[in-house]
């Protein structure tokens, strides 16, 4: 990086200043408050002391020079944290849960020098080119948002697993104290609760019924659906390929009344028979959708030849181009399942018996006054595993599925 | 000769035959469409013109009710039994109610009604037409020719039967407007109008702002890419019902850990009824008093967290698929970060960006199950789809909530036409 000297808006100390505040600000709060979470301590975080702390492992960047900036800017952070927080770094008396106090006070002073060094690592106090000073506000950026994001988007799942752990007085004495007394007998109470007394055993076994036969019989249909679209030539073809994604358009609400009438005079309304005809008509166009997008990728040649050997349409189907298209029908499935494992709507409006619940439909019967939220939480938690599982472990083709599959919310 | 000139004109008999093969591969398709979506979708309109409430889904049915009166009888010496007809459906009529019952062997019945016909061994009521919620009563008189200890039993041994045919509410040819008239004149119609569009412009843009951001910094690849990725998609991937809850339990006033995370660092004094609270005060903007609404902005950041994966991994994908040439051309000729991000980056992104926010606006418009788990539609955020859960099953009127639905299905209509005027071309 080019020094220019001088002083001036765009320069190396602003950018040190804008980052000392920000990095300062953030690690104070995230670990104050995980501090409060993990221990139950009362903290009381001081952003300021913080920001104050950010500043100086900041300062600490610009004046140092060489290997030194580093380890320079995590002691100048920890050093100014004490001082300005006037010895209680968290809000806590010193005395209280001293370890942790300290494994924190490490931990935010290691986090906030390593931040501030992996963006001012190579920056001058003195005025900067456009560029430069445009690269380090970037980096800053780039930084507080992967600190911001993390936390927004993993916080409420921490809560529903750590408010699962716990019960109704222990979180009403103190909604902050999420530690969790690993040898306390009952710690999984709300569990055993769901599976012995709530049927929630049974929810699963029917989730898992129902989302596997949507994926069998969603495949079973579109599968030449999409081989007749991508390969067939008939009148109409074109039209149909666009306005078939049309249908996704129709919302669910609209489809959910006159499909409740019709369903209650039929007897279909409180049977799972009844989802498994709504579930895939809503599933099927956006699976033929990507299916035949897919077999229009795959050369045609090796279908043809087929053909020429002998094989009847059907054949070509199921010994060339589903043998081929395996991903793409692992994309569709995964996705499938996943729409089908988390309805709620219709699950909801149709399923009275608790014999016949889905999970959806069994974790909406726990939002009860009545019923402690812990039990709530934990029925999140049995709807939320085995999907995320799936999700781990197929990240892969459940990002293809989504991706394709993504015109629907 | 003359039959052969040139190439063959319409379809020749193998072209027929592969059309005849798409349209049956096409045909389970059709018909589950055409079921469940298509007709479902007529038959909204058909119900938001039909005066029918949750309770006339069953059909009406005649009931009737025998009651002996009288212990042990002398031969000769009457047993009154009353028998009560009902119409069972508040609201709709029954037509052609016959009952009969039988008279035991050894009675002689009586009843003194012209409605009614004596013979040998049964008797016949004619009752006709039949009110909603109407209850005929009948008296006869049965007179054994010996005694009998326990009348009651004998007589009601054999059951009344009746008969009658109501109509079918949803197939008979009563319309009405008055659920259009209902929607339209109800107070908060043009309320829950404004609330379901800003619910859907600001969680729509938010969702693609975060996802925009997201993008950019999964861009570039670091170490734990990968993890932040999958980590990113999921409040996608999980189902509704569990993150919604969870905000519930989150936001909650008294037990929720974020008011108390707020409260513990000075951000707020008191707690904070993020779901239950209409307004958040008012801010006035160049004279204009403008309330800043609390639960709507609460399921509107909710909307955003939840669905800006969707737009993360499309626009991440169209940012890996730019050519990095332009950006080399552009390091040379000098472009700063933020030059190449506002003159290369974002024009690179516009048509995907356009086409999400068409996408997304049109799906978080029919979105029903996020706000009906946050809130219910209390504080404000009652939505067109909430309405229409609220007016056909909170309020028991079918019909309504039909006509609701109907005006859900016309404004997506518009959106959709407009979507289609303006969606980029592509191939």
């Amino acid at each position: 990086m080019i020094a220019r000297g001088g002083f001036g808006f765009a320069s190396g100390t602003t950018a040190a200043v804008l980052a000392g505040v920000v990095f300062g600000f953030l690690w104070m709060a995230v670990i104050g408050v995980t501090l409060a979470l993990v221990t139950g301590l009362p903290a009381r975080p001081p952003l300021l002391a913080g920001m104050l702390a950010g500043l100086g492992g900041a300062a600490a960047t610009l004046v140092l020079s060489g290997g030194t900036r580093r380890w320079g800017a995590m002691a100048a952070a920890l050093v100014v944290l004490v001082a300005a927080a006037l010895g209680a770094p968290f809000g806590l008396p010193l005395g209280e849960g001293t370890l942790w106090q300290a494994l924190a006070l490490l931990l935010f002073a290691g986090l906030t020098g390593q931040s501030l060094w992996m963006c001012l690592g190579d920056a001058v106090p003195g005025r900067l080119r456009r560029y430069d000073f445009e690269r380090l506000i970037i980096r800053i950026a780039k930084g507080a948002g992967y600190i911001v994001f993390s936390v927004f988007v993993a916080l409420p799942f921490y809560v529903m697993v750590m408010t699962s752990l716990k019960s109704q007085a222990a979180l009403l004495e103190n909604p902050l104290d999420f530690s969790i007394d690993i040898t306390r007998d009952g710690l999984f109470s709300s569990y055993t609760e769901l599976f012995t007394k709530f049927n929630f055993g049974t929810y699963l076994l029917n989730s898992g019924i129902v989302s596997f036969s949507t994926v069998v019989l969603t495949l079973l249909i579109s599968v030449p659906g999409a081989y007749a679209v991508a390969r067939l030539r008939f009148r109409g073809r074109e039209a149909f390929a666009r306005s078939i994604l049309l249908i996704y358009m129709v919302p669910a609400i609209v489809l959910v009344l006159p499909l409740y009438t019709v369903f209650s005079q039929l007897e279909l309304r409180n049977t799972l028979v009844g989802l498994l005809i709504v579930y895939p008509a809503t599933t099927i166009p956006v699976a033929l959708y990507m299916l035949q997008g897919y077999f229009r990728g795959l050369p045609a040649e090796m279908e043809e030849a087929g053909l020429m050997d002998g094989l009847s349409r059907l054949g070509v189907i199921a010994k060339i181009t589903m043998p081929l298209s395996l991903p793409a029908l692992a994309s569709v499935s995964l996705y499938v399942f996943m729409i089908a494992w988390n309805e709620f709507l219709f699950a909801f409006m149709f399923l009275d018996d608790p014999g016949i619940f889905t999970l959806p439909r069994g974790v909406a019967s726990l939002n009860s006054s009545e019923l402690p939220r812990e039990l709530m939480m934990a029925g999140a938690v049995i709807a939320t595993v085995p999907i995320m599982v799936i999700f781990v472990w197929l990240e892969r083709f459940m990002v293809q599925g989504l991706s394709a599959g993504a015109v629907k919310g | 000769m003359s039959e052969h000139k040139g190439p063959p004109k319409g379809a020749g008999p193998l072209a027929r035959r592969e059309a005849r093969l798409a349209w049956a591969f096409l045909a389970p398709t059709f018909a589950i469409v055409a079921l469940m979506v298509l007709l479902p979708l007529i038959a909204n309109f058909w119900i938001s013109a039909k005066p029918v409430g949750l309770a006339d889904l069953r059909p009406p049915e005649p009931t009737i009710n025998e009651r002996v009166r009288g212990d042990g009888v002398a031969a000769g010496e009457a047993v009154e039994v009353i028998y009560t007809a009902r119409n069972s459906s508040p609201n709709l009529p029954l037509r052609n109610v016959d009952f009969s019952d039988t008279i035991p062997e050894g009675f002689t019945a009586t009843v003194d009604d012209p409605r009614c016909t004596v013979e040998a061994t049964a008797f016949t009521c004619v009752i006709g037409d039949m009110e909603p919620s109407d209850r005929v009563r009948l008296e006869a008189a049965f007179v054994p020719d010996r005694a009998v200890e326990d009348p009651e039993s004998l007589l009601e041994g054999s059951a009344p039967t009746i008969t009658g045919s109501g109509e079918n509410p949803l197939t008979n040819f009563t319309f009405t407007t008055e659920n259009f008239v209902k929607v339209f004149d109800a107070d908060e119609f043009w309320a829950v109008l404004w609330t379901s569009i800003s619910y859907t412009v600001f969680g729509t843009g938010g969702a693609l702002v975060l996802g925009l951001f997201g993008a950019l910094l999964l861009n570039q690849p670091f170490k734990g890419r990968a993890f932040l990725r999958g980590l990113f998609l999921f409040p996608y991937v999980a189902p509704v019902i569990a993150v919604a809850y969870t905000w519930v339990t989150l936001l909650d006033p008294n037990s929720g850990a974020l008011n108390a995370i707020l409260q513990q660092i000075g951000a707020s004094h008191g707690p904070i009824n993020f779901l239950g609270q209409t307004s958040m005060g008012s801010v006035s903007v160049l004279g204009y008093t403008i309330e800043m609404p609390m639960a709507l902005t609460t399921v509107v950041v909710f909307e955003a967290w939840r669905y800006f994966p969707l737009s993360f991994l499309f626009i991440l994908a169209r940012m890996q698929s730019i050519n990095t040439d332009m950006y080399e051309a552009a390091e040379i000729d000098g472009a700063t970060p933020f030059q190449q991000f506002w003159y290369l980056s974002l024009p690179q992104l516009a048509a995907i960006l356009a086409t999400l926010f068409l996408m997304r606006f049109i799906w978080t418009f029919n979105k029903f199950d996020d706000i009906f788990l946050l809130t219910g539609g209390a504080a404000g955020t009652r939505t067109l789809t909430v309405n229409v859960y609220e007016q056909a099953i909170g309020l028991s009127n079918i019909g309504a909530g039909a006509a609701v639905a109907v005006v859900v299905f016309l404004v997506l209509l518009a959106f959709s036409l407009v979507f289609f005027r303006f969606s980029p071309k592509e191939g």
